[in-house]
Order: structure tokens, then C-alpha cells, then sequence
């Protein structure tokens, strides 16, 4: 369904990705986990063209789409939904009219269609009734669970999560957990997560990537990255930052 | 310092580029594409309803000033009765347009920059295109057809109260007569003279709207991004105002003089 081949974008003399390559099936649930400014969220916004890779392709079922320009790019999109890091509401917008801000766009249902729809998004994320607010009066698991909604009411095949539960509680972050699992089961969507929660990653990931110094560094099954004996692998599941602490306690590894 | 100015160029060069690609793709979305005429309404709203009080105290004070000032002028040489015919051509085809668009370009070019631009380093405008919404079509074509129809109409009402306050200081302050004042005003104010203007107006429009739209969405990030495009949206508009006002009036003039 994605595939990426040998990915290189760099900002300046930064070089983020340096030949990322893997494949993402239809339904799979992936989750790529890596260091916070280790170019995770940069790979996401290239598979739906949000950023032009220096060199290397995306192929979105089969279709090439980084020579695309934007207006071609369009359709393709349609197949995503994105949940971004702040949520990216549209802040001069109701909670509903962010909801059903697509099938607005396109003219094709009509009002109380909509907000039909809209009412029922809003109930699978757990938030019945708070159509008429704006997004200031929301909290950030509010905000991103609207976000969610928009993100999810026209059906996508795919949703991409850009770190889903950064900035919350933890027993918020647990209910985002909940909610990704809830979508992907019942809109049978192919789920991919960028995150640093190890917890979010353990419950979502059917497989896992590991971005580390601008390369796919490690990938496999949740169970295979959580039990690996790489040092590198470990120390970000374990979260040690002193190497020397490693070597200390060996009965971590 | 050649480094440096070569640099410099080569910005301006991409950035003029980028202005001139992003004004292709309004035109073509403006043309092949259905406008929102909600948004369209609101945005007219927001830069014609709103800018008013800007644009009415901008014309009354520039007809008073530029009256007097003539006035004293011409009183030495005994022309005192072709001070509104000075007025009222000033008014028409520089004044009114510059001056509109200046003031505009600070109220409406300011506020389509930050808005864009804040838009952009809140992940709103990669959003909407997730959303499968083109965001020329979404916030820049509402933007910038709603200053080409509504500057227009703002430099008319500037020239108008311009003329008419320059008219109540030379007759109530000055003393002139009137009779023969407005005989000159209207004696040498032609049609090319308000026609100019008017397309001046519009071109202005375009100019604050397209560069306020692409500093928006060029912006850089963070806080200090958002002002910087802000202040550069002003900056450029303003400048370009001036400038090719000038090249405006040579063009235009020759070309509706001598009809």
C-alpha cells in the first residue's frame, strides 16, 4: 500500500533522512519510533507530500507521488487521514464545522447529513455534544481527539498519527491509546504511528521501525524490538541515556 | 560583500518567482474552480466594512492639507481659484490610490500575513491539505479577489472625501469662491484622471493581497517567524505600491491621455 525507496531529504547542511527504505501493507498497524528530532515526523509528512524528499520515491499504491504537484496530490490525500502533533485545528472554526470541514469542502451531503455525521464522529471519540465549541476551550486530549474526528469522518484507508500522546497525561495518553485501537478495529484502517511512547508503541505496533542516525536502523515485530539485545534498540526502550549505565547494569539487557 | 550581494539577489530573484507562481495558480483557480463566496463575503467584509475609519481620515485630512497647501501656494500668483482643480486630480489619479493602498496594505496586508502565517506554524495549513483542500483555492483566492474588488470602491470613497474636504477648507478657511472653484476642479478633472485611479486601485489590490498571502505561507517559524512576515508583507507591499505607481502613471497617463 506505502512504499518507501531510499528516501534522502536533508535542510540545509542537516542532513534528517539518509536512504530510508521499508513497505507498509494494506491493514498493518506500524508504529516508527526513534529520537525526538530524529526526522519521524518529517518521513510522515513525506508520505502524504507534505514535504519533497530530495531524492527517492514514495509510491502510494503503486503511484509515484513525489513528481505530483499539489493539485495532483489532492485525490491521493483523500485516501489519508492525519492526526497531527497539536492537532492542527482550525482555530477560527467550531469544533463542528472543524469535523465536517471535508464534506463541506466537496458540496456533496448536505447540512444535516452532515452534522449527523458529525454527531457520530464526535460520540466515537468520546466528546457527544461539543459541537459548538471552539477549539481554545479544549484541552490538548480534547483538541486532539477533534482532531481525530476530522481526521477519520470521510473514511480513510490510512491514518497516520504524529505523535499521538505527546504532551498529555498519562492516563490520557492511555484513553489516545484506546481510541487509535478503537479506530483501527472498527474502520479496519492501515494505522501508522510515529511516537517515543513505548507504551503506545507496544499496544499499536503489529510492527515496529526504529529510525536512529537518518536510517531505518531496526524493524520487526513489536514482541522482536521490545525482547532485542542490540545496544542501541535497548537504550531506547529502556531510555538510559549514559551508555556507561548500560555496561553497568547488565541484567537490563 | 560580493558573496553577500550576490545572496541577496538570489532571494529576491526566488522570492519574486515563488510571488509570481503562487498568482499564477489564484488566477487559474480563480478561473477553473468554484469560489467560495462565504468566505469571499467575509473577506470583502473584513477589508472593505472594516478599513472605513482608516480610509475616511486618510482622504479628509489629505484633501484638507493638500488644499491649504495650494492655496497658499497659488494665492501669490493669483490663482487661488485653481486650488481644488489641483486637489481633485491629485486626489484622482495619486493620492487616492497610493495612499488607499498604503493604508490598506498596513490594516488588511498586515493581518492576511500573520493570519496565514500563524496558520502555517500551527500545522493549520498542512492540515487543510491533508483535507484534500488546495490552499489557494481555500485562503488566498477569497483574499486576494475580495482587495481586487473592494480597493476599488476604497480609493473612490478616499478620492471623493478628499475632494469634498478640500473644497470645505479652500471655501470655508481660505475664502475662495466658490462658484469658480468647482467650475476649475471640474473643468480640468477628466475621465482618464478618476480611470486611472481606479485601475491603479486595483492593481494595488492585487499587490497587497498576493504578497500578503505569500509571506503568510512562506513563513518562517515560530513567533519570530510570524512577525518577521508580517512586517516584510508591509514592507514589500508598500514599496511596491510606490514603485510601480510611478511606472503606472507614465504607462497609464500615455496610454489614456491620448485617447
Amino acid at each position: 500500500m506505502i512504499e518507501v525507496r531510499d528516501l534522502r531529504k536533508s535542510f540545509g547542511p542537516h542532513v534528517v533522512l539518509d536512504g530510508v527504505s521499508f513497505r507498509i501493507e494494506k491493514g498493518e498497524s506500524i508504529v516508527i519510533i526513534g529520537r525526538s528530532g530524529g526526522g519521524k515526523s518529517v518521513l510522515l509528512k513525506h508520505l502524504i507530500g507534505l514535504l519533497k524528499p530530495d531524492a527517492g520515491e514514495v509510491l502510494i499504491e503503486g503511484k509515484n507521488i513525489v513528481p505530483m504537484n499539489e493539485r495532483e496530490m489532492l485525490p491521493v490525500r483523500r485516501k489519508f487521514g492525519v492526526l497531527f502533533q497539536s492537532a492542527a485545528l482550525f482555530d477560527s472554526m467550531t469544533v463542528a464545522e472543524n469535523v465536517g470541514f471535508a464534506f463541506r469542502r466537496d458540496r456533496s451531503l448536505s447540512e444535516p447529513e452532515i452534522a449527523r455525521r458529525v454527531a457520530e464522529m464526535l460520540e466515537m471519540v468520546d466528546l457527544p455534544g461539543t459541537e459548538s465549541k471552539n477549539p481554545s476551550e479544549l484541552s490538548g486530549g480534547m483538541r486532539k481527539r477533534v482532531g481525530l474526528a476530522r481526521a477519520i469522518i470521510y473514511q480513510p484507508e490510512i491514518v497516520l498519527y504524529d505523535e499521538p500522546t505527546t504532551g498529555l497525561d498519562p492516563i490520557m495518553s492511555d484513553s489516545i491509546d484506546h481510541l487509535m485501537l478503537r479506530v483501527r478495529d472498527r474502520l479496519r484502517v492501515t494505522t501508522v504511528v510515529v511516537t517515543h511512547d513505548m507504551r503506545s508503541a507496544r499496544r499499536l505496533g503489529q510492527r515496529i521501525l526504529m529510525l536512529h542516525e537518518q536510517k531505518i536502523y531496526a524493524t520487526g515485530s513489536a514482541d522482536e524490538i521490545f525482547e532485542s539485545k542490540d545496544r542501541v534498540v535497548r537504550q531506547f526502550i529502556d531510555g538510559i541515556s549514559d551508555e556507561k549505565e548500560m555496561t553497568m547494569k547488565p541484567q537490563s539487557l | 560583500m560580493n558573496f553577500l550581494g550576490n545572496k541577496w539577489i538570489g532571494e529576491w530573484l526566488e522570492g519574486l518567482g515563488q510571488l509570481t507562481l503562487l498568482a499564477r495558480e489564484a488566477a487559474l483557480s480563480l478561473f477553473t474552480f468554484k469560489v467560495a463566496w462565504r468566505d469571499l463575503l467575509y473577506q470583502a467584509y473584513f477589508t472593505g466594512v472594516k478599513s472605513q475609519s482608516v480610509v475616511l481620515v486618510t482622504g479628509a485630512f489629505t484633501g484638507m492639507v493638500l488644499s491649504a497647501q495650494t492655496y497658499m501656494q497659488f494665492h501669490k500668483v493669483k490663482m487661488d481659484t485653481a486650488t481644488l482643480a489641483v486637489v481633485s486630480i491629485s486626489m484622482c489619479s495619486e493620492l487616492g490610490p497610493v495612499l488607499t493602498g498604503l493604508m490598506v496594505a498596513g490594516r488588511v496586508g498586515a493581518a492576511i500575513a500573520a493570519e496565514l502565517g500563524t496558520m502555517r506554524v500551527t500545522e493549520q495549513i498542512d492540515a487543510l491539505r491533508t483535507l484534500a483542500t488546495h490552499p489557494v483555492d481555500y485562503l488566498v483566492v477569497p483574499r486576494v479577489l475580495a482587495l481586487l474588488l473592494v480597493l476599488p470602491l476604497l480609493t473612490a470613497e478616499a478620492i471623493v472625501v478628499g475632494i469634498a474636504s478640500g473644497y470645505v477648507v479652500g471655501v470655508y478657511l481660505m475664502g475662495i469662491d466658490p462658484i469658480y472653484l468647482w467650475a476649475n476642479a471640474q473643468r480640468y478633472t477628466t475621465l482618464a484622471d478618476v480611470t486611472i485611479g481606479l485601475i491603479k486601485a486595483v492593481i494595488f489590490g492585487g499587490i497587497v493581497g498576493l504578497i500578503g498571502c505569500y509571506k503568510g505561507m512562506s513563513c518562517g517559524e515560530g513567533a519570530q517567524g510570524v512577525g518577521r512576515a508580517t512586517t516584510e508583507a508591509v514592507v514589500f507591499s508598500s514599496i511596491t505600491i510606490l514603485i510601480s505607481n510611478f511606472f503606472l502613471t507614465l504607462t497609464l497617463g500615455q496610454a489614456l491621455h491620448t485617447l
